[in-house]
């Protein structure tokens, strides 16, 4: 058996019986480490930090299926749609179906966050909205008589701008 | 649309001229980009596949690129035209074979640029270079790219970058793979453990004939997996530094083979011509593996009297749809398989294997 969270072996099983309901979680001794699961020496099993982990757990299932059912207003694809084939419909599905998708593109690419390349539009005015923020946290370091700070932040909006 | 005039040609991934040739055999890089605005090529009717591929077909043959790109209806193409653009690499199999609608590719007479519109995302990039040639192939498409989104608006996220229809896409939208002969690996039944230095570092392996392809004849294709939170130069660091790995043991192993058993490496070359030359009937795995011997016997300098422009030559003719194509008629099973050993024959009737 597979830790629920990583690929390892797991070998922390715990059951607990709530209302003749039957739970379940199987981890590895990482995950279950990191989620305050093993007792350090001497100590008893944590209860608290088991059952909050039990009920977010429940949660997510709850949220997952509500997800599923879910509709892109832009092309009407539905969640379980790009679960059964793979692919989404869409650009617009990426930001509504941003919360169950960050997840997956964690497991796949082990980021949430894009790094490179950007189109022209795009960079000119993520550089634009940049070169506001600083010129507002200039005049605020002026203000201030933070000169240190604000003699930094001229050289940085120097630079930003000689990089157009 | 008469694609024959591509026949006698070997496109640039073929021609063998590229550095570290003897391993590398070509260079690709492709971007994943689709339009804003627009739904996905698998959640868009006909109407709105053919919109998407009028607009980016006008786009991609306005370019102002220092060659001309010819433009290709694959909707309307035959069957085994489309087949003989899949073994000349300039569409995937998937455009040809998987997917309908309208649909195109355009691609320069050198085979270096391909673009393909109405994939799996809109708008799939290639860029291919002989040997080993990432930054140069890289330079390229981002140029390519550069020209075609003044032109038109991407579907761009400031949090996921360029959107693709497959998450697995998503942010660069980039793939780079190198294709590698990998014979002395092969027979020394080290490959495994090469390989197994990729995954731990998410790089995957395939055929030469991309996913789901068997490496045949000792080709296999490196490319990356991540495309998010990683950037297109630190992807292509990651790629070359393995690529060099690779090559390192490779060249290693072919060293030993020489070394130690350079009588019995001959005789296999030998044999290898031996059999290219006089079978009757030839499947394109066996004239793939035996074109794989000769083809190391002339890294190796054992062998010189296939020239390496001919056996790549073979590699790429020996496929079903150009042999059909050579041959001037549809040809299937035992009837292609002796087509093949008897166009082999011809092509090698004057070589004589015991000359060295």
């Amino acid at each position: 058996m597979k830790c629920q969270s990583c690929q390892q072996p797991a070998t922390v099983h715990l059951t607990d019986i709530v209302d003749k309901k039957k739970r379940e979680v199987h981890l590895c001794e990482d995950c279950a480490r990191k989620h305050d699961l093993i007792p350090d020496e001497q100590q008893d099993l944590n209860v608290p930090a088991l059952l909050q982990f039990l009920v977010a757990q429940s949660r997510d299932e709850k949220k997952k299926q509500a997800i599923d059912a879910e509709a892109c207003p832009h092309c009407g694809q539905k969640y379980a749609q790009f679960r059964a084939q793979g692919r989404l419909g869409c650009p617009a599905d990426y930001e509504v179906f941003r919360t169950a998708l960050e997840p997956l593109l964690e497991r796949i690419h082990r980021s949430v966050r894009h790094v490179g390349k950007a189109p022209l539009r795009v960079r000119s005015r993520l550089k634009a909205s940049e070169l506001t923020e600083l010129r507002a946290l200039l005049d605020a370091a002026v203000r201030g008589e933070r000169y240190e700070d604000a003699a930094a932040l001229r050289d940085r909006i120097r630079s930003a701008e000689s990089a157009e | 649309m008469n694609l024959d005039s591509l026949l006698p040609k070997l496109g640039e991934w073929l021609r063998g001229t590229g550095a570290e040739g003897d391993v590398v055999v070509s260079t690709r890089i492709r971007l994943a980009r689709n339009l804003a605005d627009h739904h996905f090529t698998n959640r868009s009717n006909h109407h709105q596949k053919a919109e998407v591929e009028a607009k980016l077909r006008d786009c991609v043959t306005s370019l102002d690129l220092p060659y001309p790109l010819k433009y290709v209806d694959i909707a309307h193409l035959e069957t085994l035209d489309r087949q003989f653009l899949v073994e000349r690499q300039l569409i995937s199999r998937e455009l040809a074979s998987v997917l309908d609608g309208p649909r195109g590719a355009a691609f320069d007479e050198r085979e270096s640029v391909s673009l393909m519109i109405n994939e799996e995302d809109q708008l799939r990039l290639q860029v291919m270079r002989s040997g080993l040639s990432l930054d140069a192939a890289w330079e390229e498409i981002d140029r390519i790219d550069d020209m075609i989104e003044a032109k038109l608006n991407y579907a761009f996220h400031e949090q996921f970058g360029y959107l693709t229809a497959c998450p697995t896409n998503v942010g660069t939208g980039m793939r780079a793979s190198v294709m590698l002969h990998l014979p002395a690996l092969g027979m020394t039944k080290q490959i495994e453990k090469a390989f197994k230095a990729l995954q731990k570092i998410n790089l995957v392996v395939r055929g030469l004939y991309g996913e789901g392809s068997r490496a045949s004849g000792d080709f296999y294709q490196i490319s990356n997996q991540v495309t998010l939170g990683k950037s297109e130069a630190a992807a292509l660091t990651d790629i070359r530094e393995v690529i060099h790995e690779i090559m390192r043991y490779e060249r290693l192993a072919r060293t030993a083979l020489v070394r130690e058993s350079r009588q019995s490496m001959q005789d296999r070359v030998a044999r290898a011509i031996g059999m290219l030359q006089s079978a009757t009937m030839m499947t394109s795995e066996e004239t793939m593996d035996l074109l794989s011997s000769v083809r190391l016997g002339l890294h190796l300098k054992l062998r010189d009297e296939v020239p390496l422009e001919l056996v790549n030559e073979l590699f790429l003719h020996s496929q079903p749809a150009h042999l059909q194509k050579l041959m001037g008629e549809t040809l299937d099973g035992e009837a292609r398989n002796t087509a093949r050993a008897e166009y082999l024959r011809s092509r090698l009737r004057d070589i004589n294997p015991g000359r060295n």
